[in-house]
């Protein structure tokens, strides 16, 4: 039995090493597939998601830099006079993905950080120009980033409908950001495809 | 310490008879141990995250309304193709014909034979232009770049179609080798064809077709 317990404890340290907790995300989102390679940049990103249902939530990835979001948030109370206290607007910086309109931001920040996620939120507006919030999101969020290189991130579930997509591009399209990345997960290459060959021939390549 | 020395206190009969202390054995039982191990494997197995998500660029141009500032597309090298509901695609070459007789309808796994013999069709009738290889010789790239120059994908998405369906589609512009597409709204011509035939269409009261 000893051969078989010490391979049963190199694989749990293997496992435990090699585990990466997932972020804490507000809803299951599951992403399409693409051949993209490109690994998902962790921080200095704005991500957008987006459920099957179409609500949409914000999300600001910032790793050392803190104050970052609380300029936000200080600032969108500011512009907006949404009436939030400090301890609110510091319940702001701990929270995760914000996904309600600004009239029920004040009543989602009285709640700890932990238990939002246990609350459905109706999704960020984004239906028409007029409406569109996520557009303030975004202009506010890239301003307090200022200058530093920022990841637009869009997220989006497998049956989540084509229009509620194009209003996540509009807004951002509205800040005069046109560079995304939708995340997916990764695919493999058809054999044979135009890509395919590419990919071979570079590998070649490098081989030589 | 002090329960050691006494259940050593009292392992101290020693009778007449008795010469050796009983060997006790220095096996441990592991049981235990090896159970909580597997516990904590199959606790990591379902929590890791293998599947390390990987990003899609998207690139979108700038809205602009004026007219000289749109990309031209020549209409020999253009692929439309549109996503309905359902998974539907459907595409037609070049300009959408009056009486529709070249919108053809397909479906995912067949589009890309659709898209590739396009391009092929488009680099057999590439005509000769030394101004563009010029150009690309200049920038160090390949003149074979020339060739598919005129080949421009439009994807137009309707109000049914899926997230999955725009990304798989814009994967599909990845894996074929399309440099030049773009993502664009439908016609009401062309919402109104897709409706038709996927049996949903409702005559419009007004010009704007309901999108549901």
């Amino acid at each position: 039995m000893t051969p078989f317990v010490d391979v049963a404890f190199l694989i749990l340290s293997f496992f435990m090493l090699a585990t990466k907790f997932k972020p804490p995300e507000p809803v299951e989102i599951t992403t399409p597939n693409s051949v993209s390679t490109k690994a998902l940049p962790e921080n200095d990103a704005i991500l957008v998601t987006l459920d099957s249902s179409g609500r949409v939530f914000f999300t600001m990835r910032v790793e050392k830099d803190q104050m970052l979001k609380y300029n936000v948030i200080k600032n969108m109370n500011d512009t907006r006079s949404l009436g939030l206290s400090e301890a609110e607007m510091k319940n702001f910086v701990k929270a995760d993905a914000i996904g309600v309109p600004f009239s029920q931001l004040k009543q989602l920040l009285a709640i700890p950080a932990e238990d939002q996620r246990n609350i459905k939120q109706p999704g960020i507006p984004i239906k028409d120009s007029a409406s569109n919030e996520l557009f303030y999101w975004i202009r506010d969020a890239v301003s307090a980033f200022s200058g530093k290189k920022i990841n637009y991130l869009v997220k989006g579930d497998n049956n989540a409908k084509y229009p509620a997509f194009k209003e996540i591009l509009n807004s951002f399209k509205r800040n005069d950001i046109y560079k995304f990345q939708l995340i997916t997960a990764v695919e493999d290459v058809p054999v044979g495809s135009e890509l395919y060959k590419e990919r071979a021939a570079q590998e070649a390549k490098g081989k030589k | 310490m002090a329960s050691i020395e006494e259940s050593g206190d009292s392992g101290h009969k020693k009778g007449p008879g008795v010469k050796k202390a009983k060997k006790l054995s220095t096996r441990v039982d592991m049981t235990p141990m090896v159970d909580l191990g597997f516990l904590l494997i199959t606790f990591f197995i379902f929590t890791t995250t293998m599947s390390t998500p990987s990003t899609l660029d998207l690139f979108m141009p700038k809205d602009t309304d004026k007219d000289e500032d749109q990309n031209k597309a020549k209409e020999s090298g253009a692929l439309t193709i549109m996503l309905g509901k359902n998974n539907a695609v459907y595409y037609y070459e070049g300009q959408l014909l009056p009486d529709a007789s070249n919108f053809q309808s397909t479906n995912f796994s067949k589009i890309r034979d659709e898209i590739i013999n396009k391009r092929k069709a488009v680099i057999a009738s590439h005509q000769h232009d030394a101004n563009c290889e010029k150009i690309w010789a200049k920038n160090g790239g390949d003149k074979n770049s020339c060739l598919d120059r005129d080949f421009v994908v439009v994807i137009k998405p309707d109000p049914d179609a899926t997230y999955k369906n725009t990304v798989d589609i814009l994967d599909e512009m990845t894996i074929n080798g399309v440099k030049r597409f773009a993502m664009v709204d439908l016609f009401p011509q062309e919402l109104e064809l897709i409706q038709k035939t996927e049996g949903t269409f409702v005559a419009p009261p007004a010009a704007a077709a309901p999108a549901k």
